[in-house]
């Protein structure tokens, strides 16, 4: 009885901060994006919003793309991590420990910043080209910025996330993966042998957790595609982002809508990865 | 073999990782630059001026951005510390819902609620506050700091505090000498992760700020939409310097022996 209380009274400024703070602040935009703002006299409730972005021509436009970004990021991410960490599993662990942190700490306006320098059509990549003779002028270098592929942004966040992926998989190759491989060997096995049937077993579920969150990171994140997106269609945040800032309250159920599916969305992805993480808790 | 193939490994992952900072650092110190050379004709300080100008806005907003990253930081601390007690030192029913719970707003993204109290922060008087900013930024920091320090609490066995319990130490001084310093280093690394990402913060500060509340990410945005590369590259570094600094302390305070990865907890946005 005294533990319950103890516990209770512990958790309780964490939960109450984010109690009133998220929860409070996505009730809040269900709430309107239900159409629901008696502050300016909208009373009534509807599904209108979410039928009306639904249907919409930009929304739809919208969720391709953002579903393309954070998938080619995400199979791009997880498998140069899975690489990185193949490669550098040997070899001595603070270095790229410490190599492996910084793109992790550094804010994401930085890279997106440091990486539109590298592949701008005057950007480094095509002054080496010009340099090379294959360009004679920018305009002859692709686009790389503002573009229908998103390649700066699908670019910046692989820059960002692989290191986060490749430490999740290294601390695994360093750990069980390495001892298991160990027994493997003495017993006989070769090296296509031990990875397929030893060391990929013990990774892949700490592969498929990190490149959840990485996708439900990119799926919701407005930054990046902010910055070095097209203005056509651009990814979902975007579209909430710039539906919320219309100076016409009437729009306003609609970006709250986007918001909830958004939120639903990633939720979605969070409980899987939850799923996923307290699996792996268990086996380990 | 293995070793020479991990040190190619590495040079590649360096020299990758690298890469988006060599244009950076170029720029920062450019006079002039034109298209197809690889290094700058002229160099000048023309970035570096810009950024410590008197009276120039760099000063007011890295001052801004660092007086709400450290409130941010002691507050999403205050706040994590006994959630991370309870999570790391007990077992109880409904745990993995409290986790999930304290976890989500890492993984949905924090701009649907923001944009939902925004209502209601304009009717409390705390929309285009550094007050009202302050406290959106709690909805992305206070989860990193709860679930590092559930692993710190997690890993006290509670030996020692026994033993002084044992002593006759009450169970105040028994948290405050024996407890306490064995989760410090801990303390410090989430204090950090929670300054870190309330310095990142961009569109959470834009929402609640409104224009009113200037921060380091705001005055890199507007650069980096313009056209002077100079002034961007220049911004961008001085954005980064708490994040390299913030390394180099972690990864000392870490000590050489401690392979755990300081930031293998979560998802840093």
């Amino acid at each position: 009885m005294g533990g319950w209380v103890r516990i209770s009274l512990l958790l309780a400024p964490a939960v109450l901060v984010l109690g009133v703070l998220f929860t409070g602040g996505l009730y809040a935009a269900l709430v309107q994006s239900l159409g629901y703002m008696p502050a300016v006299g909208m009373t009534e409730v509807s599904l209108d919003a979410y039928r009306e972005v639904l249907g919409r021509e930009d929304f739809l436009d919208a969720l391709l793309l953002t579903v393309y970004v954070a998938g080619v990021s995400t199979a791009l991410t997880t498998v140069l991590a899975v690489l990185a960490a193949l490669a550098l599993r040997h070899g001595p662990g603070r270095v790229s420990s410490v190599v492996f942190q910084i793109p992790l700490t550094i804010p994401h306006l930085v890279a997106a910043v440091g990486i539109a320098l590298v592949i701008s059509q005057t950007g480094l990549g095509a002054r080496l080209a010009a340099a090379l003779g294959l360009i004679g002028s920018p305009a002859e270098f692709p686009a790389f910025l503002y573009d229908r592929y998103s390649v700066g942004v699908i670019l910046t966040y692989v820059w960002k996330e692989v290191p986060f992926v490749a430490l999740v998989v290294l601390a695994t190759l360093r750990g069980v993966a390495a001892d298991l491989e160990d027994v493997a060997r003495t017993l006989g096995a070769n090296a296509w042998q031990r990875f397929w049937y030893v060391v990929f077993p013990v990774v892949a579920p700490g592969i498929v957790a990190a490149s959840l969150i990485v996708f439900a990171f990119t799926f919701g994140a407005f930054e990046v595609p902010y910055l070095l997106g097209q203005d056509y269609p651009t990814m979902l945040p975007v579209v909430a982002y710039e539906e919320y800032r219309s100076i016409l309250l009437s729009d306003r159920p609609a970006a709250m809508a986007i918001n909830i599916l958004i939120a639903l969305i990633t939720a979605a992805f969070a409980a899987a990865y939850l799923r996923f993480a307290r699996n792996l808790g268990r086996r380990g | 073999m293995g070793k020479g193939r991990a040190g190619t490994g590495l040079a590649v992952v360096a020299a990758l990782v690298a890469l988006p900072f060599v244009p950076l650092l170029l720029w920062a110190f450019a006079g002039e630059w034109r298209f197809p050379d690889l290094l700058p004709s002229e160099w000048s300080l023309r970035g570096i001026a810009y950024l410590v100008e008197p009276g120039g806005r760099i000063l007011g907003a890295t001052l801004t951005s660092l007086v709400i990253a450290g409130a941010t930081a002691m507050a999403s601390v205050a706040v994590g510390l006994p959630a991370g007690m309870a999570l790391g030192g007990y077992e109880f029913r409904l745990k993995g819902l409290v986790i999930f719970f304290i976890l989500l707003p890492i993984l949905v993204p924090p701009l649907a609620s923001t944009m939902g109290v925004h209502l209601t922060f304009i009717r409390l008087g705390l929309a285009d506050t550094a007050f009202g900013v302050f406290l959106v930024h709690l909805i992305p920091t206070v989860p990193y700091t709860a679930i590092i320090l559930t692993s710190v609490f997690a890993e006290l066995t509670g030996e020692l505090e026994e033993a002084a319990r044992t002593l006759g130490a009450s169970a105040w001084k028994a948290f405050v000498y024996i407890t306490l310093p064995q989760v410090v280093p801990g303390v410090a690394v989430a204090a950090l992760f929670g300054f870190l990402i309330s310095w990142s913060q961009y569109v959470l500060t834009l929402l609640i700020g409104g224009g009113n509340v200037v921060t380091l990410p705001m005055l890199l945005f507007s650069a980096a939409s313009g056209n002077d590369p100079v002034i961007t590259s220049a911004l961008a570094l001085v954005f980064a310097l708490p994040a390299i600094a913030a390394l180099v302390v972690a990864l000392r305070y870490l000590g050489s022996g401690n392979e755990r990865e300081f930031l293998g907890i979560g998802k840093p946005s």
